[in-house]
């Protein structure tokens, strides 16, 4: 019999609802399991076993009342650290504000407690979001719990890794480029970027304000589903929170994918796509075409042009973010002269390199007598970036296509190289560019290491991309494999 | 496109950067690469193309100018590395 920490939130729940177990003996084994294994994963920047307890204890009260409060209540979760957490640190991954408390919630983690989860910690993250491998975060390095020596992708590593070592049934993550899509492929996990605007950003510390999506990790489309439903709706918060009201999305899987037009585009089989991952890809391609899916080729012609786009487009309204981390209201201040030389010191010193880089590339790009050269450019190619993807959707219902060129790579491989970092999204960035909704289901391995397939879908069609995900996982296993990893004594 | 030592030296300074030397030789070489690469949208006919600010459809969100609570004031002051009097303080601007 499974682990406790090894289930679905969906099994995990049915067991609760039966009696079968508690939210106390589910967290407790979830927490053990973090003891037993994080020293290696290094998944987590802080656990909050005293609030997760607290909580847990809370659902079980509300249990035996009968108050159930809904599909999330007694579940173990974990929250990247770009998302507020009330008296919970949030560090982003950066020194320059280590010490930051929030005062409030963010919208999607107060929905979370309304439907009654417990919060186990904060997980790693490249520094302010900003990477593709977990590996500029700050504080450490968090490991692929697939192979220890190897990167759990990024930026929203902490969360992929903590759902795939068993420290978390469901995790929060946050995607501006492929920062939720590419570490859920990494790590053999499920992950859903959805539609820009679907879920509230209040309290989500901002990168790219017209890119940022926050969505969930967990092993299936139908625990994915689950938690997308708890967070969902317009916010009175964020004014770009869609008003478009929120389906029943786990009523919509039924498991069907008859007659589903799927479009395959060509440009995603890019140079350098690993063999062992574009096999595992056409394999779940031919499963839902012989299960009854239409698979259509289509073309999305400047998706080649979406990794410039979103190096100018990203970094710009970054740089604009960013200028908010002066050391006077909040984070780490470095002693200086004046106001001036104590504002350069702190934000010199405080902000890492790669987040330098982007700021100094944002910060050029929006500077005077470069603007139209580069972001108004930028903002003209993503128009037709954004057509391509409606012209696509006038002849198909979802898009299929690899998540990351590359199966997980050894830490420290491409730190060294920017450029070969930002080509890890290339797969995933035009989605944040155009806004659609994006989900990752595994689709097998490559080399003994996790692949991804990528479904991305029309605006505010969760509901279509996670009927096809959770059909695929109907009719495979990929989903129930989980990595070998050895407690530590 | 290469970038002068000069020019990152004023976007450090537009950014309020303190860079060591040895960074603002380094982020000379880097910028200097990624721009080589973004340069090639200049390839694309872009000019009867109108930008994309944001991708929501939305336009004018407006809600009735009402008081609301807000934080209170200590819960908003306690992170600062300086305050007094119930505001934050920095060092003289002028």
């Amino acid at each position: 019999m499974a682990e406790l920490y090894e289930l679905t939130i969906t099994e995990a729940r049915r067991r609760l609802d039966a009696g079968d177990i508690t939210s106390v003996q589910l967290t407790e084994a979830v927490l053990e399991r973090i003891a037993a294994v994080d020293s290696q994963v290094r998944a987590y920047l802080a656990i909050s076993d005293d609030l997760a307890m607290r909580q847990a204890r809370a659902a079980d009260a509300r249990r035996r009342a009968g108050n159930a409060t809904g599909p999330l209540d007694g579940i173990p979760l974990a929250i990247k650290d770009v998302i507020n957490v009330q008296g919970l640190t949030t560090t982003c991954g950066s020194k320059i504000i280590e010490n930051f408390v929030p005062p409030y919630d963010s919208t999607a983690v107060a929905r979370l407690k309304d439907a009654g989860a417990v919060l186990l910690g904060k997980t790693n993250c490249d520094e302010f979001a900003m990477g593709s491998s977990t590996e500029r975060s700050a504080f450490f390095v968090t490991h692929n719990p697939w192979d220890l020596e190897r990167v759990p992708g990024g930026s929203s590593g902490g969360s992929a890794a903590a759902v795939a070592a068993g420290a978390a049934l469901g995790a929060l993550g946050t995607d501006t480029g492929g920062s939720i899509r590419q570490p859920a492929s990494l790590c053999g996990v499920t992950g859903l970027k959805p539609t820009y605007g679907r879920v509230s950003r209040y309290g989500l510390v901002a990168f790219g304000s017209s890119l940022d999506q926050i969505g969930p990790f967990a092993w299936t489309a139908q625990d994915c589903a689950l938690i997308l439903g708890a967070i969902a709706g317009a916010d009175p918060h964020d004014s770009t929170a869609a008003p478009q009201p929120v389906p029943d999305y786990v009523a919509g899987l039924n498991g069907d994918v008859r007659g589903l037009r799927v479009g395959v585009p060509k440009e995603y089989f890019v140079e350098g796509l690993e063999a062992g991952v574009e096999a595992a890809v056409r394999d779940a391609l031919e499963l839902l075409r012989a299960n009854g899916a239409e698979i259509v080729d289509v073309s999305l012609p400047h998706t080649k042009y979406a990794l410039p786009v979103y190096y100018i487009i990203a970094p710009a309204e970054a740089s604009a973010n960013l200028a908010r981390y002066d050391g006077v209201r909040y984070g780490v201040k470095q002693a200086g002269d004046s106001y001036w030389d104590e504002l350069e010191r702190t934000r010199g010193s405080g902000f890492g390199a790669e987040v330098r880089r982007r700021i100094m590339l944002g910060t050029y790009a929006l500077s005077a007598g470069y603007y139209d050269a580069y972001y108004k450019r930028a903002q003209q190619v993503r128009t037709l970036i954004r057509r391509d993807f409606e012209q696509a959707f006038a002849q198909v219902d979802i898009l299929a296509a690899p998540t990351s060129p590359t199966v997980a790579f050894k830490i420290g491989e491409k730190t060294d190289d920017p450029l070969a970092m930002y080509l890890e999204d290339v797969c995933t960035l035009p989605i944040n560019l155009a806004g659609m909704p994006g989900l990752v289901v595994p689709c097998g391995f490559s080399a003994g290491l996790p692949v991804g397939l990528q479904l991305i879908g029309r605006p505010f069609d969760e509901g279509t991309l996670l009927r096809a995900g959770d059909a695929y996982q109907r009719l495979t296993d990929w989903h129930t494999r989980r990595p070998a990893l050895t407690a530590s004594t | 496109m290469a970038l002068t030592i000069a020019e990152v030296e004023h976007v450090a300074h537009l950014a309020r950067l303190r860079l060591s030397a040895d960074e603002l030789e380094k982020l000379q070489h880097e910028l200097s690469h990624i721009l080589d690469y973004i340069d090639m949208l200049k390839e694309v006919d872009v000019s009867s193309v109108a930008p994309t600010a944001q991708v929501t459809d939305l336009a004018n969100v407006m809600r009735d100018d009402e008081v609301r609570p807000s934080l209170p004031r200590e819960a908003v002051l306690a992170n600062a590395p300086d305050q007094r009097d119930g505001m934050f303080r920095v060092k003289d601007i002028f």
